[in-house]
C-alpha cells in the first residue's frame, strides 16, 4: 500500500505537471526549430510571438464570453483558437514581408537575422503590452478539475491524492494531435518533403524546383499555428503574463537545442527533457522516502536535490553541459 | 577636423538635447539621464569591443552587470562579525573543497586521455564534490542566514571604499568571462549568443538565491558613497556660499530677510543634489575618457589590426600564424571586464543593490541595442549609442504622451480609447526601440558612425 502511495506522489507532483509543461515547451521548441532548419536563423522574438498570439486567443475569448457562447465544461478559449490563428498567420507574414525577407533574399549571415528578430522581439512585446497591458490574466473557464484530490482518495482509500486538471489532459492530447499531424505533413505531404528537402540544402532543393517562396510561406503559417496553440495552452493551464512569456523563450531553446537544433523530433522530445529534468531535480523526496523506506531509515532533511528557485538553472546547465559534449543535440540535430 | 565633422556633430546634438532637457524639465533629471547615459557608454563599449572588434556576440551582458554590483556590495559593505562567528568557518571550508575539486578536475584533464573512463570519472568528482560541499556548507548558510535577517542575515563586505570596486568589478566579470569563454567560445555564433544568454541568466539565480552572500532579494541598502550626502552639503558654509554666488542675480530681487532665505534654502537643497550627480558625472567621465583612450589606442596598435584580421577571415589569420582561440579569449575576458566596471558604477551611483532587477531587456538587449544603432567597430560610436539610446528610453515616455494626445486630440478626456493609450505610455519605449533598430539594422547597417579604419 505504502508503495502505491508512494508512485501516485510521484504521479500527481512530477509525472503529470512534467507532462503537461513538457508538452508547452515542446510546440515552443519545434517553433524555434522550424524557424531555424528553414529560415536559418535563431528567433529570439519567440516568446513574444507566442505571448502575442495568446494575446488574440484571449481577446476572442472576452468577445464569445460577452456573446455568451460557451463549449459547457471545456474552456471557451478552444474556440477562439482557430481565430486567433488566422490574425497570428496575418501577423507573421506581414512581419516576414517587411523585416525578414530583405535579410533573407541578400543572403545576411544568420547573426544579422537574430539581432533583427530582436527587433521584432521589442515591437511585438510593445505591442502586446499596449493592446492588453503586461499584468496577468486567467482566462480559463468550463470545468476546472478531472479528478480532484479529495474524490481520488475517496474512491481508491489510499493516503495520497491525485488531482488532474483538465487543462494538463487538453494540454496533452492537443499537443499529441497537432505534433503528429506535423510529423505526417513533414514525413508524407510532398510540400513537407520539400520543406525537409530545403532545409537539408537549399541549393539542391532550388535546382530540382522547389519554390522558395511558398516553403517559406508554409513555414510560417506551421510557426504561427504552433506558436499560438503552444502560448494559448500554456496560458490555460498557468496564466498569461507577457513578461513570463518573454522568459520561457530561454527554457525553449534550451529543449531545442537539447534535442538538435533544426530538427524537430528531437525539439519535441527536447521539451519533456528539460521539463521533467526541472521537476526531478528541484522536487524535494522526503515523503516519497517514507513511504518506500522503512521508519527507522526515514530522512530528515528535504532531500532535495536543488531548491527550486534553480528551476531554470537546471534547464540551462543542461543545455551548457549538451553543447560541450554533443553541440548537435542529443538526437542529431539540423537534418529535419 | 572635416573628417570628424560627423561625429562633432552627432555628439553636440546629443549634448544639446540633454541641455534642452536640462532647460525645459530640471537640470536634475537632465544630469541623472547624463550619468546613466556614461555608465549605458561603458556597457556599450565593453560590448562593442566583443562584437565590434572580433565579432564575438556576447548575450551575457545580464550577468556581468550583475557580478560588478555583487562587488560594490561585497567591498564596501561592513563585515559582519556575528556572521563570520556563526558560519565564517564553513564557507571558507566550502570554498577550499571548491578549489580542490577544480584541481582534481584539472589533475584528471592533464594526466589521462580524452576518454569515456575519464568523464565518468570527472562526472563522479563532480557530485562528490557538490554533495560534500553542501553538507559542509548547509549548516553554515543556516547560521549566517539567521543573523539578524531583517538588517543583515548575510556576511557582508570588507568595508573599503567603493571606488575600489570597479576594479574588482572587472576582476569579477572577466573572471566569469574566461571560464564561459573556455566552456563556449568554440560554438557557432548564434550558438554563442544563446549559451551566453542563458549562463548569465544562471549567473542572476545564483544572485538571487544565495542570501547568505548577496542578502538576494532582500537587496542591499544604504551602500557608501564616493561623493558627499546632501544633507551634509546643506549645512556646510562653503556650499550655501556657493550657491549663495550662484544665485545672486535671483535673490538680489526679493528684498524680504524672510523671504530671501526661504528661497536661498530652496536652493540650496536642489544645488545639492545636482552638486551630488555632479561628481558623480565627474567620476564617471574620467573612467569613460580613460577607456576611450585605451579603446582607441588598442585599436589602431598592432593587436588591433591582428583583431580585425581575426574577425573578417579567421582562417587566413589563422594561417598567418595568429593564435584565433586565445585571442578570442582574451578579448572576451576585456570586454565583460570592461561591463563589469559599469555594473560595479552603477549600484555605486544607486547605492543599493537589487538583484532582481537585472532583468536581460534592460541588461542585455538594450545594451545590443545601443551597439548596433551607434556603430559596432567604432568606439565613438558606441559611446554615441549609449547615449542617444538611453536619451530614448527615458523620454520614450514623455515623447510617447505627446503622441498620444496628438493623434487623439479630437477625442473626448473619458474616450476609452485615449485613457488606454494614455495608461499603456510606458511601453511606447520598447516599440521606439524595436522600430529604431530595425530601421538601422536595414537602412543604415554599420550604426550611426560607421566603423572607420584609416591606416597612420
Amino acid at each position: 500500500m505504502d508503495f502505491i502511495n508512494a508512485i501516485i506522489l510521484l504521479l500527481n507532483y512530477i509525472f503529470v505537471p512534467a507532462l503537461a509543461y513538457g508538452s508547452q515547451l515542446a510546440l515552443g521548441a519545434i517553433f524555434v526549430t522550424l524557424i531555424y532548419g528553414i529560415l536559418r536563423f535563431a528567433n529570439f522574438a519567440t516568446g513574444d510571438m507566442m505571448s502575442f498570439g495568446t494575446m488574440f486567443t484571449i481577446l476572442f475569448t472576452w468577445y464569445f464570453q460577452s456573446l455568451g457562447i460557451s463549449l459547457g465544461v471545456l474552456p471557451t478559449a478552444l474556440l477562439a483558437i482557430p481565430f486567433a490563428i488566422i490574425f497570428m498567420i496575418g501577423y507573421m507574414l506581414l512581419i516576414d514581408k517587411f523585416v525578414f525577407k530583405y535579410y533573407r533574399v541578400n543572403k545576411s549571415p544568420p547573426v544579422q537575422l537574430a539581432m533583427v528578430s530582436i527587433g521584432v522581439m521589442f515591437v511585438t512585446q510593445a505591442v502586446v503590452r499596449i493592446i492588453i497591458g503586461p499584468s496577468d490574466r486567467r482566462f480559463f473557464d468550463g470545468e476546472k478539475f478531472i479528478i480532484k484530490a479529495g474524490e481520488f482518495k475517496e474512491i481508491t482509500g489510499l493516503n495520497e491524492g491525485l488531482a488532474i486538471k483538465s487543462t494538463q489532459v487538453l494540454t496533452i492530447i492537443v499537443t499529441m494531435a497537432l505534433v503528429s499531424t506535423l510529423f505526417w505533413f513533414l514525413n508524407k505531404t510532398k510540400t513537407g518533403k520539400s520543406m525537409r528537402a530545403y532545409s537539408d540544402n537549399e541549393d539542391l532543393a532550388l535546382l530540382s524546383g522547389i519554390d522558395p517562396k511558398k516553403i517559406v510561406m508554409i513555414t510560417w503559417i506551421i510557426a504561427g499555428i504552433l506558436a499560438t496553440i503552444g502560448g494559448a495552452l500554456y496560458g490555460l493551464d498557468k496564466s498569461f503574463k507577457p513578461f513570463t512569456y518573454f522568459n520561457n523563450m530561454l527554457p525553449i531553446f534550451a529543449a531545442a537545442i537539447v534535442g538538435g537544433i533544426g530538427n524537430p523530433f528531437g525539439a519535441f522530445l527536447g521539451g519533456y527533457v528539460i521539463a521533467f529534468s526541472e521537476i526531478l531535480l528541484t522536487y524535494a523526496y522526503r515523503k516519497f522516502f517514507m513511504y518506500v523506506l522503512p521508519e527507522t531509515m526515514e530522512p530528515d532533511g528535504l532531500v532535495q536535490l536543488l531548491s527550486t528557485d534553480y528551476k531554470f538553472a537546471v534547464s540551462f546547465s543542461i543545455l551548457v553541459i549538451v553543447l560541450l559534449y554533443r553541440p548537435s543535440g542529443i538526437f542529431k540535430g539540423k537534418i529535419l | 577636423m572635416r573628417k570628424n565633422l560627423n561625429v562633432i556633430a552627432a555628439y553636440s546634438i546629443m549634448m544639446g538635447l540633454i541641455i534642452l532637457v536640462g532647460i525645459f524639465q530640471s537640470w536634475n533629471i537632465a544630469l541623472s539621464i547624463f550619468n546613466l547615459c556614461l555608465i549605458s557608454a561603458v556597457m556599450t563599449m565593453g560590448a562593442n569591443i566583443q562584437w565590434g572588434y572580433a565579432g564575438l556576440i556576447n548575450f551575457g551582458i545580464m550577468g556581468y552587470t550583475a557580478l560588478g554590483g555583487l562587488a560594490a556590495v561585497l567591498i564596501s559593505v561592513n563585515p559582519v562579525q556575528e556572521a563570520w562567528s556563526a558560519g565564517g568557518s564553513n564557507i571558507l571550508f566550502s570554498l577550499f573543497l571548491i578549489i580542490g575539486m577544480v584541481l582534481a578536475v584539472r589533475y584528471v584533464l592533464k594526466k589521462y586521455e580524452k576518454s569515456k573512463i575519464r568523464t565518468y570519472i570527472i562526472a563522479t568528482i563532480i557530485i562528490l564534490g557538490i554533495i560534500t560541499i553542501r553538507f559542509v556548507s548547509e549548516p553554515g548558510i543556516e547560521a549566517i542566514e539567521e543573523v539578524d535577517p531583517a538588517k543583515t542575515g548575510f556576511l557582508g563586505g570588507l568595508g573599503l571604499p567603493i571606488i575600489f570596486s570597479w576594479i574588482v568589478g572587472a576582476l569579477f566579470a572577466g573572471g566569469l568571462a574566461f571560464v564561459i569563454g573556455k566552456v563556449a567560445l568554440g560554438l557557432r555564433a548564434d550558438y554563442l549568443a544563446i549559451a551566453t544568454l542563458l549562463i548569465s541568466e544562471i549567473v542572476i539565480a545564483i544572485i538571487k538565491h544565495e542570501d547568505w552572500l548577496t542578502r538576494g532579494v532582500k537587496n542591499v541598502i544604504g551602500l557608501k558613497r564616493p561623493a558627499p550626502y546632501e544633507v551634509n552639503l546643506q549645512q556646510t558654509d562653503w556650499f550655501i556660499n556657493l550657491v549663495e554666488k550662484f544665485n545672486s542675480s535671483k535673490l538680489n530681487l526679493i528684498s524680504d530677510i524672510a523671504e530671501r532665505q526661504a528661497a536661498l534654502n530652496q536652493f540650496v537643497i536642489e544645488g545639492s543634489s545636482v552638486f551630488v550627480k555632479l561628481c558623480y558625472s565627474g567620476l564617471f567621465l574620467v573612467v569613460v575618457i580613460i577607456l576611450l583612450i585605451l579603446t582607441q589606442k588598442a585599436l589602431y596598435s598592432p593587436w588591433g589590426r591582428m583583431m580585425r584580421a581575426i574577425r573578417d577571415n579567421e582562417e587566413a589569420a589563422n594561417a598567418m600564424g595568429k593564435n584565433v582561440v586565445k585571442q578570442h579569449l582574451l578579448i572576451f575576458v576585456l570586454g565583460s571586464a570592461i561591463v563589469g566596471i559599469a555594473g560595479a558604477m552603477l549600484v555605486t551611483q544607486d547605492g543599493l543593490f537589487t538583484p532582481g532587477s537585472y532583468r536581460p531587456m534592460r541588461y542585455t538587449f538594450l545594451i545590443w541595442v545601443m551597439v548596433i544603432v551607434g556603430g559596432s567597430g567604432n568606439n565613438f560610436g558606441a559611446i554615441l549609442g549609449g547615449f542617444a539610446v538611453w536619451f530614448l528610453w527615458i523620454e520614450a515616455a514623455p515623447i510617447g504622451l505627446y503622441l498620444v494626445n496628438l493623434t487623439t486630440a479630437g477625442l473626448d478626456d473619458t474616450h476609452f480609447l485615449k485613457i488606454h493609450l494614455i495608461e499603456s505610455v510606458p511601453y511606447f519605449r520598447f516599440l521606439m526601440m524595436g522600430i529604431g533598430l530595425l530601421l538601422i539594422m536595414r537602412y543604415r547597417p554599420k550604426g550611426i558612425l560607421p566603423e572607420k579604419i584609416e591606416i597612420k
